[in-house]
């Protein structure tokens, strides 16, 4: 079980990022970045940036790049 | 307020749109094609005597004391059978009609005892109406010969062998089988409205008599104690054990279940403030007159003794409890939630609002916080079961909403059911379900197990999909596979009303080999052939609707399979009209309504995203405060946040999130880092255990206020008694609210309903004058659809067009393997409700004492477990006990419990897996081993010790 809150983070984050990777229709950092940002509260999201910040250990690149995006606003 | 009796015509309402014109005794009567003459008698006000008939019921026309005589007809024909021609003359009373019935009434009577004044249906009786309305004066033949009243002869003294004791085995009902008059209803209601045939006739002529099962006693009969039977009979024979303790009601009013999201409404029957009995209202939209065990019977919970009715206050939560005045208990709890924004910010406390409250409650919770804490955490049960289908058909359609009425599945052609167990869950739709299946609608069930509906009374599927727990998006898509390669999509509806360019991606998308049956049979266990003949019949079977339940949402890809419910549908056309459609079975009473009322941490009623600014400020005008703009916490995230020290008050309403939450030890270590836990409930419920301040709620009998079921219907509840603990729970609210300092003076739910009405465009027209006028109103129900919408998406989708989605099959985390070879998946029954708070306080026990494993006699036999045995299940999240039950209704692989005791403590094993959109947890896929155990485990034995503690109340 992933009790430690980044590693569950993570493991959220990379669920979002693999439904969104399988569409066609729209681009899959953009679906990611904005269902983090829909469902996600702040500190969440800011827990994930951080964990960016630090490396993004774990994270798919579709999620990683979704953080960035986020990151960047 | 009085007692209000339903008018009974006799036989059920014809649908045929041609009239049809007769007389009836000198009155001209318009009635639709069909429709027999004692129900045309009966429009007019012209009530003919009648015994068998009932207007929920077929006519059956044995009693024959519903003669008539018309011009130019022979004999004296039954007018229950007897359907209406046009220019007909009927008279329904003459000499000879009098004199035809009262020789009927007389053989009756002649074999029934005439015990009137004692008797517990005196003043209710039909047979004794009967017998005034002929003028039966005497009864010529006595009782010395064959009868079924005495035990003895009355002549010799000897055994009468024609007379049967009472069958006193139910809880909640008796049969007393020396007052039957075998008319037969019970026998056509167990068939025709309940779909169980518990009953029969037993013998012939005379001797008949009616026989639960094989001459069994009701309880060990298949009956499901629905009171269909006993609401049927004319007689005493089956009545209500409540009604033979108290006496005949003298008052009633109308309202609404507060069990499953069906959403029933009752009359409850009362004497001053003394609940007789609950009697299935027949105008009720959902239900037509027909109840579950758990509606009908088991409100008993409201005046159990281990209800408390006080407020209670202690420092910490390993103290006892201090009983204290209300005024404590709220200064108690706002002080301490001040002190924690104060130290921790204003987001470190939130709250969960009740799908079994009302909608003005749970409206006012959330507006506790978001207008009172200034933040977005709030959220509800939904969470843990139909989250999913919010965001997935929100996705799909544009609203979140079930696509139809109950009704609608009248003119269905094809059910596919899909991780759903109506007769156990819904069980009233259940029934009308069964009904339509009886009458030849085809049937497809996917789920794991062989649920009742798979092979029942004149029902068989025909297809059962025994997936593999965690495929359903595989299969789903394999569905679609099918379809799209066959060519049997409905192009002509796709263009029209959904995006092409979408839908060409996603056929595509389904097209591929790897979604092919035959690639899905190797992950799912099903063969590719059923995959395929359930797909041909699906999409060209005629009207084909999906029903779905929590075995669908509750997976880590729940979001995923209902966006691949919505495509299936739309790929063949089945939306935006009667008998098709996409159909989520939600399971508490209010769970719809707790949705639409803003229990969401990203939305506001109505489901407006919090970044939505118009939104936004139409409720800050309103409330004259600024909200937070992001979304807040749901209820996993505020787990975590609280373990991670950052959540440290919770104000709980109605729900029991210890016990319905999965990965009980991490719940529990939540809420052990809390500062302040409000539980406001009837009971001290699992979680108070590490609760703070205890606020004793009120019974749906005790408040007025509404309930918004499965198809969008808005019924109201009314308050039959008042509150034990004081207040309706909204008045409790508002007390916290207040002493929050928020300016609150709500002095009925009414006026919340009105500021709902108000603020939410899609309950525009919602009020309780409507209400009370109309019965219930499916939302939407605003200008543009006045009297609310029951099939939606008619015209266009709310979105404007449908979307496809694309739906890849992701296999959960929740892998089988060495350690853990099979998969635990969990369900519900009948007679107990969700985590059981209400029905293990009432005789519904009797029905299901424990939660049990059921399990494949292969795995059993391979473990050395026997029927019975104790056994011990293990997960990588905690191990409990169970007794197990060896059964074929599972596959080999899969294992199956139930969640309602508390001691049984399933969720121990349940893992925080959740669904990738909404954190649904995955309660359907858990990992498991099982092997032979001696009794509980220690974390069950702890537990309890934990309860006993934690429930200690200080003497004054
Ligand atoms: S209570 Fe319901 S299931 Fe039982 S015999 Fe009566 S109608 Fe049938
Ligand atoms: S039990 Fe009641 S309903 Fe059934 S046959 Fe007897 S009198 Fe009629
Ligand atoms: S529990 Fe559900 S089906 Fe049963 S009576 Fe209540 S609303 Fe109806
Ligand atoms: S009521 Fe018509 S035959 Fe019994």
């Amino acid at each position: 079980m992933s009790h430690n809150p980044a590693e569950k983070l993570v493991k959220m984050a990379n669920q979002i990022g693999k439904f969104f990777a399988a569409q066609r229709h729209s681009d899959a950092v953009a679906g990611t970045a904005e269902h983090l940002k829909k469902f996600w509260d702040p500190r969440m999201r800011a827990g994930i940036i951080d964990h960016v910040a630090h490396g993004g250990a774990g994270l798919d690149e579709v999620p990683l790049q979704a953080v960035q995006k986020l990151a960047g606003k | 307020m009085s007692l209000v009796k339903e008018t009974d015509y006799g036989t059920p309402a014809s649908k045929s749109e041609n009239k049809v014109t007769l007389t009836i005794d000198g009155v001209s009567v318009t009635v639709p094609e069909g429709t027999s003459i004692m129900r045309a008698a009966m429009e007019v006000g012209t009530e003919i005597p009648k015994l068998c008939a009932t207007d929920s019921l077929k006519a059956f026309g044995s009693c024959r004391l519903c003669v008539v005589e018309i011009d130019g007809r022979y004999g004296t024909p039954a007018s229950c059978t007897t359907p209406v021609l046009p220019g007909m003359t009927v008279h329904t009373q003459t000499p000879r009609l009098a004199a035809i019935r009262r020789g009927v009434m007389e053989l009756y009577i002649s074999d029934h005892p005439l015990d009137c004044l004692t008797c517990a249906a005196n003043g209710d009786c039909e047979l004794q109406t009967m017998a005034g309305a002929v003028g039966l004066r005497d009864v010529r033949y006595g009782y010395d010969g064959a009868n079924h009243v005495f035990a003895r002869s009355r002549v010799d003294g000897k055994a009468n062998f024609e007379w049967m004791p009472k069958d006193e085995s139910n809880p909640y009902f008796t049969y007393d089988p020396s007052k039957c008059i075998v008319c037969n209803r019970c026998v056509r209601a167990c068939e025709e409205t309940q779909g169980t045939f518990a009953l029969t006739i037993d013998g012939r002529g005379f001797d008949s008599r009616v026989s639960p099962g094989m001459a069994e006693a009701f309880m060990e009969s298949e009956c499901v104690s629905c009171g269909a039977c006993v609401q049927a009979c004319p007689t005493a024979t089956l009545t209500e054990k409540s009604v033979i303790a108290i006496g005949q009601p003298e008052h009633s009013e109308v309202t609404t279940c507060a069990y499953c999201g069906v959403g029933c409404t009752f009359k409850a029957e009362m004497r001053g403030e003394e609940i007789v009995r609950m009697v299935p209202w027949k105008d009720g939209k959902a239900n037509h007159g027909h109840s579950c065990i758990k509606g009908r019977f088991a409100y008993g919970y409201a005046l159990h003794k281990e209800r408390i009715t006080s407020p209670m206050i202690r420092d910490k939560a390993t103290d006892p409890w201090r009983v204290v005045s209300w005024d404590e208990a709220i200064a108690f709890a706002a002080d301490r939630f001040k002190t924690i924004i104060e130290t921790h910010g204003k987001r470190s406390v939130g709250v969960i609002t009740s799908s079994r409250c009302s909608n003005e409650e749970t409206y006012l919770v959330q507006k506790l916080t978001r207008a009172g804490f200034g933040n977005n955490n709030t959220d509800t049960c939904a969470r843990v079961c139909h989250s999913p289908t919010g965001y997935g058909l929100n996705q799909a359609f544009g609203t979140s909403a079930g696509t139809q009425d109950f009704d609608s599945v009248d003119d269905s052609d094809v059910i596919l059911v899909i991780g759903a167990n109506p007769t156990d869950a819904h069980p009233v739709f259940g029934s009308r379900m069964k009904k339509r299946l009886r009458e030849g609608a085809k049937l497809i069930v996917v789920d794991p197990r062989r649920i009742d509906l798979v092979r029942s009374p004149h029902i068989e599927a025909n297809y059962h999909l025994a997936l593999k727990p965690g495929t359903n998006v595989a299969i789903v898509t394999a569905l679609a596979h099918v379809i799209v390669k066959e060519g049997l999509v409905n192009e002509a509806f796709v263009r029209e009303r959904c995006d092409w360019d979408e839908f060409q991606d996603w056929a595509a998308f389904v097209s591929d080999e790897r979604n092919s049956p035959e690639e899905v049979e190797k992950l799912s266990g099903v063969p590719a052939e059923d995959i395929r003949a359930a797909a041909r019949l699906y999409a060209t079977g005629g009207r084909a609707a999906i029903y779905y339940g929590l075995g669908v949402t509750e997976h880590s890809q729940g979001s995923t399979t209902v966006m691949a419910i919505a495509n299936l549908a739309m790929a063949t056309g089945n939306l935006g009209r009667r008998g098709v459609g996409v159909n989520p079975l939600r399971g508490q009473n209010n769970v719809q309504g707790s949705c639409d009322m803003g229990s969401f941490p990203h939305e506001l009623p109505g489901y407006r995203h919090i970044s939505n600014e118009a939104a936004r400020k139409s409720f800050e005008e309103a409330w004259g405060v600024t909200l937070d703009n992001e979304p807040g916490l749901r209820i996993p995230n505020m787990f975590d946040a609280a373990i991670a020290g950052e959540f440290k008050g919770l104000y709980c309403q109605g729900e029991d999130i210890l016990q319905s939450d999965p990965d009980t030890k991490h719940v529990s270590r939540a809420l052990e880092a809390m500062e302040c836990v409000i539980v406001q409930d009837l009971f001290l419920n699992e979680t108070a255990h590490y609760a703070h301040v205890f606020l004793p709620g009120a019974s749906f009998l005790e408040k007025d206020g509404t309930f918004t079921n499965a198809e969008r219907r808005i019924q109201r509840i009314r308050k039959v008694m008042s509150p034990k603990n004081g207040y309706g729970d909204w008045e409790i609210t508002q007390m916290l609210a207040k002493a929050f300092g928020l300016d609150w003076s709500y002095s009925h739910p009414s006026e919340i309903m009105d500021e709902i009405a108000r603020l939410t465009p899609t309950f525009k027209n919602v009020s309780y004058e409507k209400l009370d006028k109309d019965g219930s109103v499916q939302w939407p129900c605003n200008d543009a659809a006045p009297e609310g919408m029951p099939i939606m998406h008619i015209d266009g989708f709310t979105r404007g067009k449908g979307k496809f989605v694309i739906t890849e099959y992701v296999p959960t985390d929740e892998k089988t393997g060495p350690r853990f070879p099979l998969l635990l998946t969990t369900g519900r029954i009948l007679s107990q409700y969700n985590v059981g708070a209400q029905t293990r306080r009432t005789e519904n026990s009797q029905w299901h004492p424990e939660d049990v494993l059921e399990i494949h006699p292969h795995d059993a036999e391979l473990r050395g477990v026997r029927d019975g045995d104790w056994v011990r299940i293990a997960s990588r999240a905690g191990e409990i006990t169970l007794h197990a039950k060896v059964t074929d209704r599972v596959a080999a692989g899969v294992v199956y419990t139930t969640f309602h005791h508390p001691l049984s403590q399933a969720n121990v094993v349940t893992t925080d897996n959740s669904d990738w959109a909404t954190n649904c947890p995955e309660y359907k896929v858990t990992a498991v081993q099982i092997s032979p155990s001696n009794g509980p485990t220690e974390w069950q034995e702890q537990y309890r010790e934990l309860s006993d503690n934690a429930r200690r109340i200080a003497a004054e």
